[in-house]
């Protein structure tokens, strides 16, 4: 092999395969620095790891899942809205390694006859899990679509044994703002309340979610155990619950505190029923750049229509 | 002086520079257009902070040179304004003119902004040398429209945030502090002119 004497650079002015990755590296790092200076740094390094998660045991498929195309989890765990870790979509993921998601308990109260404080370890080891690929609409006209897993509601308040006085069903998330600073601001009042009528918490299409993509759920999404109503809008699917109650009455829950006229009891999915602020009729698919129709319960209107054909939605909205 | 200039203008570009970076390496998060559409709106009004500290700031330092920035800062707000405008309509609303038309007819917090928008137009039109030579002492009462404008930019950002009104209560903050310079001076004019 005839090997040519180069053409004449001196060695000492070539740069090494070494030194210019890291001169690449250099000057990313800087622009990033630089933009980071000039915008807000969350968005160039907010990533999480989905390896960092464990992975869960024994999901089976179900058939209320979509054949939507699901959303990274990069997506889904770094745009969030969950204000007990502060008000922008990026602060969660930064800010939810406060909470302490194990051990934890849920408790199960009010009018039933087998009232209890369950570990979610134990729910989770005690029933099957199912994965549901779930659209999700937010309030706000974004969407996006999530492989959960999760159990049925049913299966576990049907254990607990509710009553003839139970009408409704109460959510509440963990009060603790050691864990959870955004409780520090009085942006909403805390904790975090939701709640369901009867009827709907026990739809099948309603669950209690403990992972995604497989794995245990990020803190960020609502770790350990969250409430998931693909039909309603996000704020409805409260995060990380310590408590749920049987109650006779229809419960508050936070939004619609907040804001009477803008956030309902209800809160179906309905292109018909605007926000006061915008338009509910259209929402875009994140990762995807046009926008598509929103659908009257979320698409889900084959499996939940039946329970509200005696509501005014306009009026319940 | 010219060095002076280029750096602060190159200065001023660098959000678009970052926000066009953000887009090619896909780094401007889950929900881009809207990362696009808040940026610009928080530039915007940021620039025309900026533009109504240029007087205070001189008044203070003495430091007379700095006028000559006021111009470049006033566009930058009505190139960011625009940037804002235009991805509203083409990425936000995708040009459906229909919604377009319903926003800003139905939604306060719309109608306020395009106002805004609509009164920055005459402003940069006029921001020439020969347009205030032209207009000469009128070129300053049109231009007094700033402080409608910026008023006009803080209520549309407050309207628009869904319950954390922390940014915009900053921006409202500056806003007066900027405005009661002015009223202070004015009130010190008065007094001279008095006696
Ligand atoms: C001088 C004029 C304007 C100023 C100063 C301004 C400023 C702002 C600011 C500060 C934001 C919020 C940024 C953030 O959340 O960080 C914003 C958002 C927004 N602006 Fe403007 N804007 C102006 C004109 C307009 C116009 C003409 C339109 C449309 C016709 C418009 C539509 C919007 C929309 C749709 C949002 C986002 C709302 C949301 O996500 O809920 N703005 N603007």
């Amino acid at each position: 092999m005839l090997i040519k004497k180069g053409s004449g650079i001196k060695s000492s002015l070539i740069t090494s395969q070494k030194q210019y990755l890291k001169r690449r590296q250099f000057i990313k790092y800087s622009l990033a620095a630089v933009g980071s200076l000039v915008l807000d740094k969350s968005q160039l390094f907010a990533e999480t790891s989905e390896s960092e998660y464990a992975k869960l045991p024994n999901i089976i498929p179900s058939s209320y899942s979509t054949n939507d195309k699901t959303n990274s989890w990069e997506h889904i765990t770094t745009y969030n809205n969950f204000y007990e870790f502060g008000t922008s979509k990026e602060d969660p993921a930064e800010n939810a390694h406060s909470l302490n998601p194990k051990p934890w308990k849920i408790s199960i109260e009010g009018h039933c006859k087998n009232p209890g404080e369950y570990d979610v370890d134990d729910l989770v080891k005690n029933n099957q899990l199912e994965e549901r690929v779930y659209r999700l609409r937010c309030v706000e006209a974004w969407s996006m679509v999530i492989p959960w897993v999760g159990i049925p509601l049913k299966t576990v308040l049907d254990r607990a044994e509710p009553t003839s006085k139970a009408q409704f069903v109460e959510f509440v998330t963990l009060l603790e703002p050691k864990q959870m600073q955004g409780q520090n601001s009085s942006v909403l009042q805390w904790p975090y309340l939701e709640g369901l009528r009867m009827d709907e918490a026990m739809n099948p299409l309603t669950i209690l979610a403990v992972g995604l993509y497989g794995r245990v759920l990020p803190s960020q999404n609502g770790a350990p155990i969250r409430l998931v109503v693909p039909w309603k809008y996000g704020f409805k699917s409260i995060k990380s619950i310590v408590r749920i109650r049987f109650v006779e009455k229809m419960p508050v829950n936070t939004w619609n505190v907040s804001a009477p006229a803008e956030y309902g009891f209800y809160a179906n999915v309905n292109p018909g029923v605007d926000h006061p602020r915008w338009s509910q009729k259209k929402e875009r698919r994140l990762g995807s750049f046009s926008k598509k129709e929103t659908l009257l319960f979320n698409g889900y209107a084959e499996q939940v229509g039946h329970m509200y054909t005696d509501l005014d939605l306009k009026k319940w909205f | 002086m010219k060095i002076f200039k280029s750096t602060v203008f190159t200065a001023a570009l660098l959000p678009v520079a970052y926000l066009i970076f953000g887009l090619v390496g896909d780094k401007l998060g889950a929900n881009p257009i809207e990362t696009l559409l808040h940026k610009t709106g928080f530039w915007t009004l940021t620039f025309l902070m900026i533009t109504l500290s240029v007087s205070p700031v001189r008044k203070l330092s003495n430091w007379n040179k700095i006028i000559k920035f006021r111009r470049m800062l006033g566009l930058f707000a009505f190139f960011y304004a625009c940037l804002h405008f235009t991805i509203y309509l083409g990425l936000d609303r995708q040009f459906e003119w229909q919604e377009i038309v319903e926003d800003l007819s139905k939604r306060p917090y719309i109608t306020i902004g395009f106002t805004a928008l609509v009164m920055l137009v005459p402003l940069a039109i006029t921001s020439t040398k020969g347009w205030i030579r032209k207009l000469g002492k009128r070129w300053q009462k049109l231009h007094r429209l700033i402080y409608v404008i910026a008023t006009a930019g803080v209520v549309h950002f407050w309207w628009l945030v869904k319950k954390d009104i922390t940014e915009p209560l900053i921006f409202a903050l500056i806003l007066s502090l900027l405005m009661t310079f002015r009223l202070a001076l004015l009130k010190i004019k008065l007094q001279a002119i008095q006696k």
